[in-house]
């Protein structure tokens, strides 16, 4: 077994064994980092100092006994995480010069529990795009075809983990940012319930929809890992004061007698052949194992992109203002004065694609404009809302394709914004239902990886996991490595 | 027919106070006011990227008891909303206020006009939000300082119903709600400090026109005072404007206290859009209604009510109640000192003994306190103290224009009445005796006087009380001195 390509529960058993310390295990990734780095352009910052000491740290409260089931398991953050004395830059040349001066709860959550983290991973600007191509620091390449995108925006993440260079890394999501990546890269990857992971700390796009989540390679190694970032934080008070499950333990639950619903409305149009056979062979895999498949409709899903597409810049206007060149971030060269200060400090601090989306929500916000844009928008968001929970009456989990095809070429929709916008048609919904989902790997469509998606009630991670647990007991998808990085 | 009397004025106030929580709205930053620039903002107060607001609920506590005190309602659910902006000293570029959903709603308080009577003044809304921090010009050069020490300090947007007719009304209201705040122990009252501001909305039209004129705000007034003249100068202002042929243009104005006049800030054009919208950083505030039970049960006794007590309880005049119960402090000395002066025989000597403290109350130490700039709770003289005095001139040892004297010894040091009246050989004359020897000797010493008076020349009895008094060093008791004088100079 070569370390790069073990599960986080083979990880964390071998270093419980002493098979090897944590320190050698982030020198390995590390240096698996440092060689493939240069071409994946996965990371905006290796923090290898801080990841060995952090790793000493661990082999230290091991040898004191005091090591939990993840102390010393390397990981990486999206770039959207504040780490305390290291440059969060959210993607983005506005923070290119930030070092935040605190932790999120989800870093300090996962250092609590002895994870080490090597580095800090790319993804689009603030959150915005489904390609990593709106990063200030350049796209990432899909390491399954480095002409191709690894999806957004937690590009680096999924490239990241998909190539081997961390065993797990930490995304998040707001209209598909963690399962879009996943399935355009072959990994797993989960967006928990709306206020299952404190947003305290995560820089924000858009509040009501965006949720932190775990990419690792199975859903195994997703249950290790959201364990330890969910539960309640009183400095979050959109956070869900609920206990968190033992995801691992329940990962065992039986699958016979699951009701899964095949999406019909996500079935049709719009889907690449290529993807939609894949999906439909899952589906039978489901059948096999036990599962009782329907069909459900939600009529009103296929208006989530232009309700999303409302909202989440409505919100992005506003989170975005306290970028402004005073107290934090890019300041433009010499200001005339202060109007001139924050127009080219915003100007030139933003990319074309924030530019485009704060523009939409102040438009969409403006007087004379509220009603007929944020507010229809609330509404059809509750119709959607009400279209899940009637499905939910019927069935466990919902069954549909995560993207409507495989990693695109870098450049291919760059000029398309609703193009590009149409890639998160399957993944919008469950966020402005603030419903769990999750990605993960169900075959190829010629080289490319493609993703089938769960989405499930709310707080109902643990039933997803273990559905897509026993499919992956069924396949080795998620076990595939692309060729260079075997 | 003066010009004024033509028109109409009409004033709504938005009240901005400052809660005085011990920490902010939305962080656990202080909220003490007057320390060093930015040493009192934490990174949720910075609005630096990623940090999240969390309600204060001692500010939501203060908010309903102001609801209820005003017999408002308390909204079951209201909403927070952003109020987005650029300035440099609002850090997230929004200020988190309520908008379509305040936590109070439709109450009312009442003021007393001059001439006595009464008026309901309509309280529209009170709403909970983030104040600002401040921007610092003086001793910068080429620019300008930001202090966030205040960012982030509750308060309350108390907006009244377009009720108030003029300046005064628009004073009486303002005083109303100032000395209720402190009542409810909610706000420091500071105005000074800035923890209790005041914007006026001021328009005029003609008597009878059924529809309000165009309005202007008038902002930064920081002083009763000054709300009165900022408001009188609009007036005249518009009224000028319209008889002049010329137009209202509705419009923020700034007043200038040095120069007594109000300046177009910005124009109605100019305003910014803020885009409001529900902050879904936030959760709806939900009141249920145990909670609004338990903070009725511990709404203090409030101005008026407190102000009735003392008229139908002690026999004070509205006035004299009013006066007492501007502030609860005050009131409470008031009490004290009443309490602390012997039992009284009966009900009209108890009526007395409360109008007697009254007097002093409102009267010698309210000067003392005004002059050496204190307030109440820090009287050198308390409440048992001055009981003490009062119980002198009650048993009549002592004069009313000697007590005063007495006061001010007292007020200088640590005696106690009794202490200084010993020491001082104050002790009113009251021995029939003693009083009539000094007369004897006033007579003898002023025969000339003494024949004018016997010939008729009744305006010299004043002349025979001010000499006796003088022999007695004042010390004689005034009413057994007029009787003595009157019968011995009558003659045998």
């Amino acid at each position: 077994m070569s370390l790069h390509t073990a599960s986080i529960g083979e990880l964390a058993r071998g270093l419980a064994a002493g098979q090897y310390s944590a320190v050698e295990l982030a020198r390995h990734f590390l240096d698996r980092i440092g060689r493939f780095n240069p071409a994946l352009n996965a990371f905006v910052t290796v923090t290898a100092d801080e990841a060995l000491a952090a790793a000493a740290a661990a082999d230290a409260s091991r040898a004191a006994g005091r090591a939990g089931v993840l102390t010393g398991v390397p990981i990486a953050h999206k770039d959207i995480f504040c780490t305390q004395g290291v440059k969060t830059s959210c993607g983005s040349r506005m923070l290119d010069n930030f070092i935040a001066p605190y932790d999120a709860t989800v870093v300090s959550r996962m250092a609590a529990a002895g994870v080490v983290y090597l580095g800090k991973t790319n993804m689009d600007e603030f959150a915005m795009g489904s390609s990593n191509e709106t990063s200030w620091y350049g796209p990432v390449r899909n390491p399954w075809d480095p002409s191709r995108v690894p999806g957004g925006s937690s590009g680096g993440s999924a490239a990241a983990v998909a190539g081997r260079l961390v065993p797990a890394a930490t995304g998040t999501d707001t209209g598909g940012s963690i399962r879009q990546p996943a399935a355009l890269v072959g990994i797993s990857g989960i967006k928990p319930t709306y206020g299952r992971v404190s947003r305290y700390g995560m820089i924000a796009f858009a509040s009501s929809l965006d949720q932190a989540g775990i990419m690792a390679p199975s859903a195994e190694d997703c249950a290790y890992l959201l364990g330890a970032m969910a539960g309640f934080d009183p400095r979050d008070s959109t956070s869900v004061d609920r206990p968190v499950p033992d995801y691992v333990a329940e990962l065992a639950t039986p699958l016979a007698g699951l009701r899964i619903g095949v999406l019909r409305e996500f079935m049709g149009e719009g889907l690449e052949a290529g993807t939609g056979d894949r999906v439909r062979e899952a589906i039978d895999v489901y059948r096999r194992l036990g599962a009782t498949v329907v069909d459900v409709s939600c009529p009103k899903l296929p208006l989530s992109v232009p309700t999303y597409y409302v909202v989440a810049p409505a919100e992005c206007s506003s989170n975005l203002s306290r970028f402004d060149g005073v107290r934090f971030g890019y300041r433009c060269e010499n200001p005339r004065d202060l109007l001139d200060l924050y127009q080219r400090s915003r100007a030139e601090g933003f990319g074309p694609e924030v530019q485009r989306r704060i523009m939409t929500g102040t438009y969409v916000l403006s007087a004379g404009y509220y009603d007929a844009y944020y507010l229809q928008a609330q509404k059809v968001r509750s119709l959607i809302a009400d279209d899940f929970r009637r499905a939910f009456t019927e069935v466990d989990l919902i069954l549909c394709p995560t993207a409507p095809g495989p990693a695109f070429p870098i450049g291919a929709k760059v000029d398309d914004p609703v193009t590009m916008y149409l890639n998160d048609i399957y993944t919008i919904g469950a966020n402005l239902a603030g419903l769990p989902a999750m990605s993960i790997p169900c075959g190829f469509d010629g080289a490319l990886p493609v993703g089938l998606q769960l989405i499930g009630p709310h707080f109902s991670e643990s039933r997803m996991l273990s559905a897509a647990h026993a499919y992956q007991r069924e396949t080795d998808w998620h076990v595939r490595v692309p060729a260079a990085y075997a | 027919m003066t010009q004024e009397a033509k028109w109409e004025v009409v004033i709504g106030l938005e009240i901005h106070a400052q809660l005085a929580t011990r920490s902010k709205i939305f962080s656990g930053s202080p909220t003490a006011y007057g320390a060093e620039p930015n040493t009192q903002a934490d990174l949720v107060d910075l609005g630096y990227p990623g940090v999240l607001p969390v309600l204060n609920a001692e500010a939501v506590r203060m908010a309903v008891k102001f609801g209820l005190a005003t017999g408002s309602k308390v909204a079951a659910r209201s909403v927070f909303a952003r109020k987005n902006y650029f300035y440099p000293d609002l850090p997230k570029g929004y200020q988190i206020s309520q908008y379509e959903r305040p936590i109070v709603e439709d109450g009312s308080l009442e003021i007393v006009l001059d001439d006595g009577a009464r008026k309901t003044i309509g309280i529209t809304r009170a709403h909970l939000e983030e104040d600002a921090g401040k921007s610092l010009h003086e001793g910068m050069v080429g620019a300008s300082g930001i202090d966030l020490n205040r960012a982030g300090t509750p308060l309350l947007e108390i907006v009244s119903e377009p009720d108030l007719r003029s300046a005064k009304e628009a004073i009486a209201y303002l005083k109303k709600i100032h000395t209720l705040v402190r009542y409810l122990e909610i706000c420091d009252g500071n105005m000074q400090e800035g923890s209790f501001r005041c914007d006026a909305n001021v328009s005029v039209r003609r008597f009878g026109d059924p529809k309000f004129g165009t309005r202007c705000e008038i902002k930064n007034v920081n002083s009763f005072r000054f709300v009165e003249k900022a408001i009188n100068y609009e007036v005249a202002r518009q009224i000028d404007v319209i008889e002049g042929g010329g137009k209202i243009v509705q419009e923020t104005r700034l007043y200038d206290s040095a120069k007594d006049e109000t300046r177009s800030m910005r124009s109605k054009e100019e305003a910014n859009d803020y885009r409001y919208f529900p902050d879904p950083d936030l959760l709806p505030v939900l009141i249920e209604p145990a909670f609004v039970a338990a903070v009725r049960a511990t709404l203090p006794e409030l101005p008026d009510e407190k102000s009735a007590r003392l008229q139908s309880a002690c026999g004070l005049s509205e006035y004299d109640a009013g006066v007492l119960c501007s502030s609860r402090e005050l009131a409470d000395y008031y009490e004290a000192t009443l309490a602390a002066m012997p039992a009284a025989a009966d009900a009209a000597a108890q009526k007395a003994n409360a109008k007697l403290a009254a007097n002093w109350v409102m009267g010698d130490l309210s000067a003392a306190l005004n002059k050496d700039n204190l307030d109440v709770t820090a009287a050198p003289i308390g409440a048992s103290r001055l009981a003490g005095l009062l119980a002198r001139i009650v048993d009549a040892t002592i004069s009313g224009k000697i007590a005063k004297e007495v006061f001010e010894v007292m007020w200088a040091g640590g005696q106690t009445a009794d202490e200084v009246i010993d020491a001082r050989g104050l002790r009113q004359i009251t021995d029939t005796g003693a009083i009539e020897k000094a007369i004897a000797q006033v007579m003898a010493a002023s025969p000339g006087q003494l024949a004018e008076y016997r010939a008729g020349k009744d305006k010299l009895f004043g002349y025979f009380v001010g000499q006796a008094m003088k022999a007695t060093q004042g010390k004689a008791n005034p009413a057994a001195l007029n009787e003595i004088l009157r019968k011995m100079l009558a003659g045998p």
